[in-house]
């Protein structure tokens, strides 16, 4: 605020102040009014009675038109400041927010947590490995990291495979746009919602009771009795993992379908003219030259079954020996309130899902949406 | 004449089945939400087509809506919450994205290439840590807390994907606009925002997505109050605790995924492209 004061050329001493004087109240008094609205807003929203569309309506409004008030507030103090001085700090007015959310939401919190995985329950104790170690050697761990790998490569597996194959068959068809939609259509609908659509199919009634579930519907139809589908591993598992790919298998083929369409056809006919069979084309021609796209859908599903949580705590709340690192990692800092092994899993999730980020961020780089 | 091949056939015939297996999940939850108690735990819901006792009524959906599950207040909440959760992060990415693209300042490189870092970082990682912290200052529970958690967890991931789109924009315009004597503030919300509007959609769609279904930021940071839970914890809860309440189960579910096909009927160009920008989200 000194170089403001400074800057203007020699004027009467009394006129230079007054001019400061009056820029530094301006320049208080607007940040004091939009922090007091901001505040007003958010004690309303904090105690409100009001009925609740009101306060959402208020929520909404509040929320984004904060931010948005924040960045013209401090961009207006900034381009008051001379050119000097502004031109220094105003890139920061652009990139600071982010980067204190980062490192606020992220970054801080990966290195505590880092810490806090070497730390007893209370996080008094240091502990050294002896969290990780229990993770390797504890029986529901070890359970949750092979589910975690069902879930990763058959998971992963088909939903590419099949992604694929799809989109190979429905550019053929003349049912291609309706199928397209509706086998897309599951990305859509969360894993929470997608859950309770899948009960319907494994949903379990003791034999002789009539069966409302599709599945146990279709064995009674051939004469066999029902299977309680959920409760054995790790068939379980599998069945939990076919609604992931009931969801995503929309997304691969969708994806897989784009880059199907810059393949040359000149290139194809040329493989049929020389007496290749269709396989032949497929797997020697049209895979090679998508390939780049079938890496980042699988490495996308990939990332998407190594943090797979939702599907587990609303189809089995992670019982039946379904669980995972997630749901475990869960459980461990929610239910069981240790830090220490919470912390753990966190990291193991954070070591497991880095490479194939890395691996996805290489395929996509140059690549702009 | 067109001649008809037996491949043909086959393949339409193949891709007929698969629509109809990837259907009729979906197709037996809207009959069943519309069935009544009796008649859902007796029969399955495909009996509706030669036995339609019992096979229409709306009492699911008013009970689920406004009776003790209260889902209609669950629907405000998520929309409180998704809302501002989409566009406070996209805000604040832009802005970063145009920094780090367009203005020269120290650090800049060290910066962006933390951004890129933290694209690895698993949320699970923060959720307790951002949760004491949360405690402490008595942010729990609010719309606040969970949107900035929001804002946190997609930020990396939208300023990576703003910058990448940002940075590709013609250098002309920019520098002809700082000749004009347009401010970095003017640029960036004349020129800029109306500009990178196709990115900023994309990954409104994909964050819009992520939000709505969302189900680990919102159980962690706006607990089990009733009065702010969002739709999936509050179809989650019902699955829990009275798992066999299967006609309120399954109208809470249609009413939770009715927004989000509407938006995905309505803007499925879009949507792809979003969701393969969304593809690292962490």
């Amino acid at each position: 605020m000194h170089q403001a004061a400074e800057a203007p050329p020699p004027r009467g001493i009394a006129q230079v102040l007054a001019a400061g004087v009056g820029r530094v109240v301006v320049s208080i008094f607007v940040p004091v009014v939009a922090f007091i609205v901001l505040w007003a807003g958010f004690l309303f929203l904090k105690d409100s009675g009001a009925p609740k569309i009101v306060i959402v309506v208020v929520a909404i409004v509040w929320g984004i038109g904060g931010v948005a008030m924040l960045y013209v507030v401090a961009n207006w103090l900034v381009e008051k400041l001379p050119p000097v001085w502004s031109g220094r700090i105003l890139p920061f007015v652009f990139v600071g927010p982010a980067i204190a959310i980062l490192a606020f939401y992220l970054l801080v919190p990966a290195i505590l947590t880092g810490w806090a995985s070497l730390f007893d329950a209370n996080g008094k104790e240091f502990v050294g490995l002896d969290n990780y170690v229990y993770s390797f050697t504890n029986p529901d761990m070890i359970t949750a990291i092979r589910n975690n790998v069902l879930w990763l490569v058959f998971g992963t597996l088909f939903s590419t495979g099949l992604g694929l194959a799809i989109a190979v068959l429905v550019e053929r068809s003349r049912l291609d746009r309706l199928a397209k939609t509706l086998i897309f259509l599951p990305m859509a609908i969360s894993f929470v919602g997608a859950s309770v659509i899948w009960r319907f199919v494994y949903s379990y009634q003791p034999e002789g009771q009539p069966q409302i579930g599709l599945l146990n519907a279709v064995l009674a139809a051939f004469g066999l009795g029902p299977v309680s589908w959920l409760t054995g591993e790790p068939l379980n598992t599998i069945l939990l993992i076919v609604i992931l790919i009931w969801g995503q298998v929309g997304f691969a083929m969708v994806i897989i379908g784009a880059a199907l369409k810059g393949v040359p056809d000149e290139m194809l006919e040329a493989g049929r003219i020389d007496g290749a069979t269709e396989w032949q084309v497929f797997r020697r021609l049209i895979v090679p030259s998508i390939w780049p796209t079938i890496v980042t859908v699988a490495t996308t599903i990939a990332i998407l079954t190594l943090k797979i949580y939702d599907i587990v705590t609303a189809m089995t709340g992670g019982n039946f020996n379904t669980q995972v690192i997630a749901t475990l990692m869960w459980k461990q800092a929610f239910t069981f309130f240790d830090a220490g092994r919470g912390a753990a899993l966190a990291i193991i999730l954070l070591i497991a899902v880095t490479p194939v980020i890395w691996y996805n961020l290489r395929q996509f780089r140059g690549r702009a949406i | 004449m067109r001649r008809i091949t037996w491949s043909r056939v086959a393949i339409n015939l193949t891709v007929l089945a698969l629509v109809v297996v990837w259907t009729v999940p979906t197709i037996g939850l809207f009959i069943t939400s519309f069935r009544d108690k009796q008649a859902i735990s007796n029969s399955g819901w495909w009996t509706v087509f030669t036995n339609p006792q019992g096979a229409f009524t709306l009492d699911n959906y008013e009970k689920v809506l406004f009776g003790g599950d209260g889902l209609a207040t669950a629907f405000l909440n998520t929309l409180a919450v998704t809302i501002p959760a989409v566009v406070i992060p996209i805000l604040i990415a832009a802005f970063a994205a145009y920094g780090f693209a367009w203005m020269s300042f120290p650090g800049r490189r060290l910066l962006f290439i933390t951004v890129v870092a933290l694209l690895v970082v698993p949320l699970q990682i923060a959720l307790i840590p951002v949760l004491k912290a949360y405690l402490a200052i008595d942010l729990n529970g609010t719309f606040l807390a969970v949107w900035l958690a929001h804002a946190g967890f997609g930020l990396a991931l939208a300023t990576y994907l703003l910058y990448n789109y940002i940075s590709q924009l013609p250098k002309d315009i920019i520098e002809s606009a700082a000749l004009d004597g347009a401010s970095h503030f003017t640029t960036f919300r004349r020129l800029i925002l109306p500009l990178s509007m196709p990115a900023l959609a994309s990954f409104a769609i994909f964050q819009f997505l992520w939000v709505w279904n969302d189900l680990l930021v919102a159980s962690t940071f706006l607990g089990t109050d009733k009065e702010v839970q969002v739709m999936t914890q509050a179809l989650v809860s019902m699955t829990g605790s009275r798992g066999q309440d299967w006609q309120l189960l399954t109208a809470g579910a249609f009413v939770s995924m009715l927004v989000p096909v509407l938006v995905f009927l309505a803007l499925q160009r879009y949507f792809v492209k979003g969701l393969l920008a969304g593809s690292v989200k962490g």
